[in-house]
């Protein structure tokens, strides 16, 4: 089958707010609502999940308030709510609604708001690496050889007990691996928040900007290759 | 807004239920029974649902059907391993399972809507109004093909569908409302057929699937497959005589099986007893709880396993879990609870009937689309992984298990070979990773303009909606044009197949009402007749010779039209022999009431 991933990566710049309702045709003040006849207006495409859910463009975001905030939306979009209303009515809340549930579970993951941080601010579509992190080289090559001797053993016998302790002890080191990547990362959130949080227009700030999102792309893919790794690692050895 | 009731469509029972007063309650029929048994019996006087029909498994088993919910949205291959449990006759149709009762096939979806009817026409009775707006419950772990195949059958039996619910949801939302139940919560519902374990968040009103799992083919069925297996097994050791040849024994087998499974939920003893065929008298088995629980520790460790995977598809583990919940018959099982509560490691609810609490659910959910429950808010997730296959047989997922529906995904689709018109999408849904482990959901294929390889762009949404039922749009980019899509379910039943049995169905509904109009009618004037006659020898020499020749006339009357087919006609004449016979009855009632007097006069003396 003939197909291309879709890229997730939407406009770069805030969409500004809708001009006009698309039952009365009045300027459209309110946020979801049409002020002067009540309708639910369609959330837009191009939005993106920050702005959707009323949060800045930062990467420490308050867990209960994003749940407080999902909810409140819920409450406001779900089609339990539009049974009565218009077929037009009915397929903006089905929309909204699917967009808010892909806005929150995007934004819930710390990793996973990174990621489309990353994308919202850098352009870059979700990297899949092929290959090992450069100071990983070495270590996952023998790895794979251990693990292929396993494999090939059966499983069952008798000569396991060695390379099985030796996988253990590899896949408890990968995951130590995944958590400093994780604890950088961490780091790098906090980074990325105070510089926005700076507001700063200058040349020094737009190369620290740069350099954060370069490093957390770099990190962001070596964890994401660990991880695949170690589920790998723990589904063979169970 | 017309009233919507809730019906909880089950393995082998069904029940549907009604908002008054903010309370869910469900409705009783005539006999005072909330269930009806999920049965249906094809007789020589036509087609009977429920407690009736039950008393066909075993008088006329290869017409009876039972357990119809296991055939639900899928082929004959899917179902290979069990035929030789149901004594009905199985075939397969474009993909979907027929039932063959008497002249007839039926699939899955219209069987399932006779037992929506008989709920209908309970709900119409009891509440005295026309009812065509209903929620019905799924297994949590229903997959697209089924939860399809359920809305066909509402469709089918002239019940405008608005919701396909989740059962262990449904039971959550009756425990929010009744018991005021808060925080993480676990619903463990063990059904007839069906296993379902739901992991949720209960805040301030919203309802928060965090994760589901579940095994479609677990069930109080499967436990008394074990038990009846063990009856079978014994009867050919000690009477060297094979049941499997006597399909009405073997559903008498079933039953008891059924029965010593229940008795054994209360007491610690049980004797089941058989009638055997070929006069080898009686087959007699004393049962302890012991016993039975480890014919079906197996089942029951089954369950458990679901639990653990959406424990951590939840990221939790049993500590995290504050309520758990028990829903579903098989849940009176002593052994399920012991277990359930070893998992989880608290003692589990069941305040609420876990008969009933998933219908009364139902009624809940149907109460919030109508607009009269407005705290509250369920968000249900889908339970399987959707996606579509790509180069390789491999599957690429689109929308994971345990999102939030309403749930959409879109794809890019272009061409390789310059001038191609059309690209293959091939929808599945499940968690292994080759198409072949998978469930083909559908298939389709999408149009294409003629244009150089990679030029066209086709975007395809996948949109999951809050009844966990896909729906598949297509928008070419360059042109902004939408493209309708037929979709061809690889299971199910196409939009024109539904068409025709809601066209069948009402036609039949029609016929069935006419003629038991008119069984009704002529019974009741063979009734009339003979009540006449016998006043008329009682009491004939007491009237006028007008009176009697006036009701001789009507008599013939009623008889003549009695033969017609036009039951208002008789009605018609029946009245007026009741007016022919108002002198008669008169005086009749007075003699009576001098007799009685006069008895009573007699009685006082002697």
């Amino acid at each position: 089958m003939d197909h291309n991933t879709h890229s997730t990566a939407g406009p770069r710049e805030l969409q500004m707010a809708r001009s006009m309702c698309w039952h009365c045709q009045s300027e459209v003040a309110g946020e979801y609502f049409c002020d002067r006849c009540v309708k639910v207006q369609p959330v837009s495409k191009e939005l993106d999940y920050f702005t959707c859910l009323g949060f800045p463009r930062r990467l420490t975001i308050d867990q209960h308030q994003l749940e407080a905030k999902f909810y409140e939306l819920s409450r406001a979009f779900h089609p339990d709510f539009y049974q009565n209303k218009s077929a037009a009515e009915q397929t903006i809340s089905l929309g909204n609604s699917a967009m808010l549930n892909t806005a929150y579970r995007t934004l819930r993951d710390p990793i996973e708001r990174a990621e489309y941080l990353l994308d919202l601010e850098a352009g870059s579509v979700k990297e899949i690496r092929n290959s090992p992190p450069a100071d990983l080289f070495e270590e996952i090559l023998e790895l794979q050889d251990t693990l292929n001797e396993y494999r090939a053993t059966g499983r069952v016998s008798e000569t396991e007990s060695p390379l099985r302790a030796k996988l253990r002890s590899e896949r408890n080191t990968l995951e130590q691996r995944q958590r400093d990547m994780e604890a950088t990362l961490q780091q790098l959130f906090v980074q990325w928040d105070k510089l926005q949080d700076r507001g700063e227009a200058t040349d020094q700030a737009r190369a620290e900007r740069d350099r954060i999102l370069k490093q957390m792309r770099e990190h962001l893919s070596n964890r994401t290759y660990v991880k695949n790794i170690v589920s790998d690692l723990a589904s063979t050895i169970g | 807004m017309a009233r919507i009731v809730g019906i909880d469509l089950g393995t082998t029972n069904s029940l549907v239920a009604y908002m008054a007063d903010g309370r869910p309650r469900v409705i009783p029929g005539r006999n005072g029974r909330t269930m009806v048994p999920s049965v249906v019996a094809m007789t020589d006087n036509g087609l009977i649902v429920g407690d009736s029909a039950k008393e066909h498994l075993t008088r006329s088993p290869e017409r009876t059907v039972y357990s119809v919910k296991r055939f639900m949205g899928k082929g004959l291959e899917d179902v290979q391993g069990e035929l030789a449990y149901f004594p009905y006759h199985l075939t397969e149709q474009g993909g979907v399972i027929r039932i063959k009762l008497g002249e007839k096939s039926y699939s899955p979806p219209q069987i399932s809507a006779m037992i929506l009817k008989e709920l209908k026409q309970r709900a119409e009775a009891y509440l005295g109004e026309s009812i065509t707006k209903a929620v019905i419950t799924v297994p949590a772990y229903f997959n697209d093909s089924q939860r399809q195949a359920t809305k066909d059958a509402g469709m089918i039996a002239g019940l405008d569908v608005l919701r396909i619910i989740n059962e262990p949801t449904a039971a959550s939302l009756a425990y929010g409302l009744q018991q005021k139940t808060q925080g993480t919560i676990a619903v463990y519902d063990l059904g007839g057929g069906t296993f379902d374990i739901s992991i949720l968040k209960l805040k301030n009103g919203i309802f928060e699937v965090l994760a589901t799992n579940g095994d479609t083919h677990l069930g109080g069925d499967d436990f008394d497959r074990q038990i009846a297996d063990l009856f079978v097994r014994e009867i050919r050791e000690q009477q060297g005589l094979d049941l499997n040849a006597y399909p009405d024994h073997m559903q008498a087998v079933r039953l008891e099986a059924e029965r010593t499974k229940i008795r054994l939920s209360d007491e610690l003893k049980a004797t089941a007893i058989l009638d055997l065929p070929e006069g080898k008298g009686r087959y007699s088995r004393d049962f302890t709880r012991d016993q039975v629980e480890s014919l079906s520790m197996e089942l029951v460790e089954r369950s458990l396993e679901p639990c653990r995977l959406a424990l951590k598809d939840a990221g939790l583990t049993p500590n995290d879990i504050d309520e758990v919940v028990l829903v579903g018959g098989s849940t009176r099982m002593p052994l399920v609870r012991q277990r359930v509560q070893a998992l989880f490691g608290k003692e589990p609810h069941c305040e609420l009937d876990p008969d009933e609490v998933v219908a009364l659910g139902a009624a809940v959910q149907a109460d919030i689309l109508s607009g009269g429950t407005t705290d509250l808010l369920l968000l249900d997730v889908t339970p399987l992984s959707l996606g579509i296959e790509t180069m390789g047989g491999v599957m690429s997922s689109l929308i994971r298990r345990n999102t939030t529906i309403p749930a959409s995904a879109k794809e890019m689709f272009t061409t390789y070979v310059d001038g191609q018109t059309g690209v293959d999408i091939h929808i599945l849904q499940g968690e292994r990773e080759l198409v072949r482990d998978n469930r083909s959901l559908a298939r389709f294929r999408l149009k294409v303009p003629p244009l150089p390889a990679g030029v066209p762009r086709i975007e395809v949404t996948f949109l999951i909606d809050a009844n966990g039922i896909l729906n598949v749009s297509a928008r070419d980019v360059r042109t902004g044009e939408t493209q309708s899509l037929a979709v061809k379910p690889s299971f199910g039943l196409s939009d024109d197949e539904v068409e025709r049995m809601i066209g069948e169905s009402f036609k039949f509904a029609a016929d069935d009402l006419k003629a038991r109009q008119l069984i009704e009618a002529r019974t009741e004037a063979e009734v009339i007749l003979m009540a006449t006659e016998k006043a008329l020898k009682q009491g004939g020499h007491l009237v006028g010779e007008e009176d009697l020749s006036s009701i001789r006339s009507s008599m013939a009357a009623v008889e003549a039209t009695k033969s017609g087919e036009d039951h208002k006609a008789i009605r018609a004449k029946m009245a007026d022999l009741e007016n022919a016979t108002h002198h008669l009855a008169e005086v009749l009632m007075d003699t009576s009431l001098k007799e009685a007097l006069e008895n009573k006069k007699l009685s006082e003396i002697t």
